[in-house]
């Protein structure tokens, strides 16, 4: 198909990669990618995403713009405020670059609505601020066969992991369990600057334009720390446990919402760049 | 020489702000003893009451898990570094 005389002229920093070239930003055009959370690393995420020519955006997020959110979630300006985080952010999107389809899911990812949500994506970046959806975004993407970069935040630290399902380790084979609430605070409770989500958001971009056009090597079975304070960046390196609850050889979350709770079984197929 | 245990931000304000510690120790448990000796109140973040590792907290040692090691008893020699990271929930 060819790029017009218009997207040639926008992504030509990007073109005269040889990572990207015609045929990766034809990869991009046609990808489409759910951001769940449109706040302090959505934002980044989904800005970079939308300005690189990624075909189609997902935006998940239930919260409106508030004046705390402002310091650091680029996507939402001061006449947003009181505005779903996810309007403010696909008009903010659709102004960056008119091209990208912009999807809005105005809802809290739950695991009851999480494989519906995201199956007609084919990457996933998990921005939201709370364990339970995070596991859900997890559990879902494991079982629906989808990459997922992960991605998080609080105080100096950040970390990103990519997850490639049932290939590299995915979030509960890090972190079994999520802790019970308090014991890990979240941004609101012990704070953030606005850089460090900067930071992991963009990293997280990265990620996704890796992935997306198939260089460089992804963080897969590697987990990036960072140290904000030390402006240090490390890997760790992490993997698949076969004891994992949702990817290991005898799993236990073989469908969601998990079983206790009840619901249908999701058909598992792979999704590969 | 000692074993540096380094010490993720949520746990800083614990151990007055450092984010390395040294400690004493021949395996994981021990040196999380010696932690808690030095900054009580660190090691019932990082364990449960039966000193089993919390799961969303992973410990490193020399960049090798723990849990594919031989966990709490994993030893460890001077010079070794000790990492706790913990999983992060904000964005």
């Amino acid at each position: 198909m060819g790029l017009t005389k218009e997207e040639i002229a926008r992504y030509s920093r990007q073109l005269i990669l040889p990572e990207v070239g015609v045929g990766g930003q034809e990869r991009l055009r046609r990808a489409s990618v759910a951001l769940i959370g449109a706040g302090g690393l959505g934002s980044p995420a989904a800005l970079y995403l939308a300005g690189s020519g990624v075909g189609t955006l997902g935006l998940i997020d239930s919260d409106e713009v508030a004046a705390s959110d402002l310091h650091r979630q680029l996507l939402h300006a001061t006449a947003s405020l009181g505005r779903a985080k996810t309007e403010s952010g696909a008009e903010r999107l659709r102004a960056l670059n008119p091209a990208v389809k912009v999807r809005t899911h105005r809802t809290r990812l739950t695991a009851e609505n999480a494989p519906e949500l995201l199956a007609g994506y084919q990457l996933v970046l998990d921005g939201s601020d709370n364990f339970p959806t995070r596991y859900a975004v997890n559990d879902a993407c494991v079982l629906g066969g989808i990459p997922l970069v992960h991605g998080g935040v609080v105080q100096f630290r950040g970390q990103v992991l990519t997850v490639l399902p049932r290939r590299s380790a995915c979030l509960r084979c890090v972190f079994p369990e999520p802790p019970e609430p308090g014991a890990i605070p979240s941004c609101r409770e012990a704070g953030v600057l606005g850089p460090e989500a900067g930071v992991i958001g963009s990293l997280m971009a990265h990620e996704a334009l890796k992935l997306m056009l198939g260089f460089g090597t992804p963080l897969a079975d590697r987990l990036l720390v960072f140290d904000g304070a030390a402006s240090s960046f490390r890997t760790v390196p992490v993997r698949r446990d076969p004891a994992c609850a949702v990817c290991g050889d005898h799993s236990t979350i073989v469908s969601l919402p998990p079983a206790s709770a009840g619901g249908s079984c999701v058909q598992h197929s792979q999704r590969e760049w | 020489m000692a074993v540096t245990v380094r010490i993720p931000t949520p746990l800083q304000r614990l151990t007055n702000g450092q984010g390395e510690v040294a400690c004493d120790g021949t395996t994981v448990a021990g040196i999380l003893e010696d932690l808690e000796r030095k900054h009580p109140g660190v090691r019932e973040r990082i364990c449960d009451e039966q000193g089993k590792l919390r799961r969303f907290v992973n410990v490193f040692v020399n960049e090798e898990d723990i849990r594919f090691l031989q966990g709490d008893q994993t030893s460890v020699k001077d010079g070794d570094e000790v990492s706790i990271i913990p999983a992060i929930a904000g964005g």
